[in-house]
């Protein structure tokens, strides 16, 4: 029949490698490209920095396997193909084989779920928190209510439409930026409630390494604790209807004494 | 010596009205199944054209084309259009089509009831599409529906719930009917453990579709009543639990995609023992895993709202029950790598997209793995990182897993060979247009990304465009599938009964194309 005709493996797995190897080397190297929107941002908080290293532990297993499992494949592909003579062997079973493929997963498993528990029940910890904030989603703009400090606020996005609708330059913090910032004292573990008041939510700031669904009728809570001073931006994570794009959220995180400072000036005004 | 039967057969009683009659009113599977075959492309191309508006709003920052709210219904429909009009009819109509032909069976069991759940298609996805041009437009919240967000919608949502009970009564009918015939259809000597691999895929998926398809009914059900009778099962101010919806509908949603996925995986488990002219590794094995993976499907549901808020016990046992899958899903790749393993391999396009399949499905499995582990999933969820894995696993997995099979299976059905060239370019142009579409996603999400907005900031501009840009390459390389296959419908080299020289399986001793009635004399399996 003249349907055989071989294509030319070889090719197909140079393609493919190179390709996977250029953008899987683009995560490896993810620390340093970091900057560049190839990897999470920076983590700036116990949880963000578990959230991270549980990423890039798993990402590297992940790798490994998938450089093995196809390196063995496209060695396959070149070397046992018709157009090289290649002759078909008859096995079709192998029961240790077929045992190592299952117990060699299992302990891969077993490794990854023994951190992954160790950091969520550290994750879920929300006891002893020096302070409580309490944050309402509403479609589309945040409130926020520092229930130990007897302050509240709401805050929506501060982009100018005319730079939505492109009549105007788009600034640098465009779609990120609002009307009023989260001040949040770093070196305190700061309790976040989180809930809604229409439609589901979800408040989300990836340096912090928190997100949290909003749910009207549910309280859900999160803990905190800043590193670094520092202003760090968010989004709603949860459609929540026409500008879910639009309610971004900005905390600053602070000194102390700037945060002491800060709440005294918003009971005056 | 089957075609003279068949002929024979025809004589005596037949039911071949000519013209639209033969389709509107088609009791035969081979027919039901082509029928099927194109409408899921249609609506491939429909639910195609809805991400095309959508990737070309995200091309730049800023509003350009569209309302948010006209995307919002374009992503929702894209969603709702793509799973249920392009992904579960593609791969009733291939069951259709080669089921009996694989298990040496006449027809369905259930001819006339096949009628119907195709026909049940066209209105269904009229009443969805037509939404589109009800007063506050088509549903924009997602094909997931969450309340209370899917309760403000207008009317457009009763049209897509309508819809929606139409395209899962059609289902359900068309999977008893699958199950019907597999079950007591067989030839004699097809023992279960010698049915084609795609064939015990159907018969584990059908069984997915009748229990996991009325729960889906159930939940929208519900929201329906909530809307409209005054109930309120999922509005907390009346003691309803939004949260409530979120399990119910993941139940349904998860056993959901491995019934878009197992299918697939049955297609390839035909393909690469073909060409690699090698039985297939680990028959037994393959079924169990499987029967492993439909089982484990029903209890990982929660995986999808790790953020909800769940008790850490709850996400301890959706993180370890997620976890356990990717054990029979490895054992199915390692058993297709042995296939190819010390074969005589030869790359038609069946068997470049088999790899493809193989290949891309596991980049999206190696995310989903990633998805799973709770911790980090708080940040991947409702980011572009989910929307690069899932669109791997079934624009990879399910829909280059569809492909495979029409290449595969075309020169037996038209009797013609397809253009083998033109098949392996539209095989390069989906693959790389697929990975520059989606590849760049993994990196959007990891940076913050959110998923379903119409507008970003600008530090992610470049792979927006770059995502684009693949978008379009990949969506005008199907039209070069339509031509492909227009072509050998029309004409081409003739396909011998065989086919593939390594094909084996009941399909390949009847003529290319067959006649309309096969096997009404069973043929005896050794």
């Amino acid at each position: 029949m003249k349907l055989v005709r071989s294509f030319n493996a070889s090719r197909i797995s140079g393609v493919i490698l190179a390709y996977t190897a250029l953008l899987f080397g683009a995560l490896i190297a993810s620390p340093a490209y970091a900057e560049y929107g190839l990897n999470f941002k920076t983590p700036v908080t116990e949880i963000a920095h578990i959230e991270y290293d549980l990423h890039m532990l798993i990402l590297y297993i992940c790798i490994a396997i998938f450089v093995v499992v196809f390196g063995v494949m496209f060695y396959s592909i070149y070397a046992h193909r018709k157009s090289k003579g290649s002759v078909a062997a008859k096995f079709s079973h192998s029961t240790n084989a077929e045992i190592i493929w299952t117990v060699i997963p299992i302990i891969i498993l077993v490794t990854m779920a023994i951190p992954s528990t160790e950091a969520l029940i550290r994750m879920e910890d929300t006891t002893n928190s020096d302070m409580t904030v309490k944050i309402t989603g509403y479609q589309w703009k945040w409130h926020y209510d520092y229930m130990d400090h007897d302050v509240e606020m709401f805050s929506s996005i501060s982009t100018p439409r005319a730079q939505i609708e492109n009549k105007q330059e788009k600034g640098e913090n465009y779609l990120l930026e609002v009307n009023n910032h989260v001040v949040l004292p770093i070196n305190k573990k700061i309790r976040l409630l989180i809930t809604a008041n229409d439609v589901i939510h979800a408040w989300w700031v990836p340096e912090l390494g928190a997100k949290k669904d909003a749910i009207p009728g549910f309280i859900n809570e999160i803990w905190t604790k800043i590193d670094k001073p520092g202003r760090y931006r968010g989004q709603c994570a949860e459609l929540c209807g026409k500008d879910h794009g639009y309610m971004p959220i900005v905390v600053d995180a602070v000194t102390e004494e700037e945060f002491e400072a800060w709440v005294q000036k918003q009971k005056q005004g | 010596m089957t075609a003279t039967t068949a002929d024979h057969h025809d004589d005596h009683h037949d039911h071949h009205p000519s013209g639209i009659g033969r389709w509107l009113f088609s009791t035969n599977h081979k027919d039901i199944g082509t029928m099927y075959l194109w409408f899921s492309f249609c609506m491939f191309i429909i639910g195609g054209l809805m991400a095309l508006i959508v990737r070309a709003e995200l091309f730049m920052p800023g509003l350009q084309l569209v309302t948010p709210h006209f995307f919002n219904q374009m992503t929702t429909n894209h969603a709702l259009i793509m799973i249920f009009g392009a992904a579960m009819p593609v791969f009733v109509g291939l069951a259709n089509w080669q089921i009996p032909m694989m298990i040496g069976a006449p027809d369905m069991a259930l001819p006339r009831l096949n009628n119907w759940s195709f026909w049940l298609l066209p209105p269904a996805f009229t009443l969805l599409i037509g939404s589109l041009f009800s007063p506050g437009g088509a549903p924009a919240g997602g094909w997931t529906m969450y309340p209370p967000l899917s309760i403000q919608t207008g009317m457009g949502m009763d049209m897509a719930i309508l819809a929606m009970h139409m395209m899962g009564i059609s289902s359900i009918m068309g999977s008893i009917n699958i199950i019907a015939t597999i079950l007591n259809m067989r030839a004699p000597g097809m023992h279960l453990m010698k049915m084609p691999m795609f064939v015990w895929t159907w018969l584990i998926t059908a069984f997915l579709l009748v229990t996991s398809i009325p729960v889906l009914a159930g939940a929208i059900t519900m929201l329906l009543t909530d809307r409209h009778f005054g109930t309120q099962f999922f509005d907390a101010a009346g003691g309803g639990d939004p949260v409530m919806f979120q399990h119910i509908f993941w139940f349904f949603g998860h056993p959901e995609v491995y019934i878009l996925i197992l299918p697939a995986f049955g297609v390839i488990s035909q393909v690469i023992p073909t060409f690699s002219r090698k039985p297939l590794f680990g028959y037994s094995s393959m079924v169990f895993a499987v029967a492993a993976i439909a089982f484990l499907s029903f209890i990982v549901w929660a995986h999808h709202m790790y953020t909800v808020g769940m008790p850490l016990a709850g996400e301890l046992f959706f993180m370890y029950s997620t976890m356990l899958i990717s054990i029979p899903t490895g054992v199915k790749i390692f058993n297709w790598v042995a296939t190819m393993w010390r074969g005589s391999m030869t790359f038609e396009t069946p068997m470049l997209y088999a790899i493809g399949t193989v290949f891309l499905f596991s980049i999206g499995g190696f995310s989903g793995l990633m998805l799973a582990i709770t911790p980090s999933d708080f940040q991947y969820h409702d980011t572009y990182f989910v929307v690069a894995h899932f669109h791997y696993v079934i624009f990879g997995g399910t829909i280059t897993g569809a492909f495979c099979a029409v290449y595969y299976w075309l020169p037996k059905w038209t009797g013609h060979m397809y253009d083998e060239k033109l098949g392996k370019i539209h095989f390069w142009l989906t693959v790389i247009g697929m990975n520059i579409t989606f590849f760049p996603q993994h990196f959007l999400g990891l940076a913050g990304m959110p998923r379903r907005i119409p507008d970003y900031s600008l530090q992610f501009t470049e792979f927006n465009m770059m995502s684009t840009g693949g978008a379009l390459l990949l969506g005008l390389s199907q039209i070069l599938f339509l031509y492909i296959v227009m072509k050998a419908i029309k004409g081409g080299e003739k396909a011998t009964d065989q086919v593939w020289d390594g094909a084996e399986g009941l399909e390949w001793t009847l003529p290319s194309p067959p006649p309309a009635h096969t096997f009404t004399t069973p043929p005896l399996v050794k």
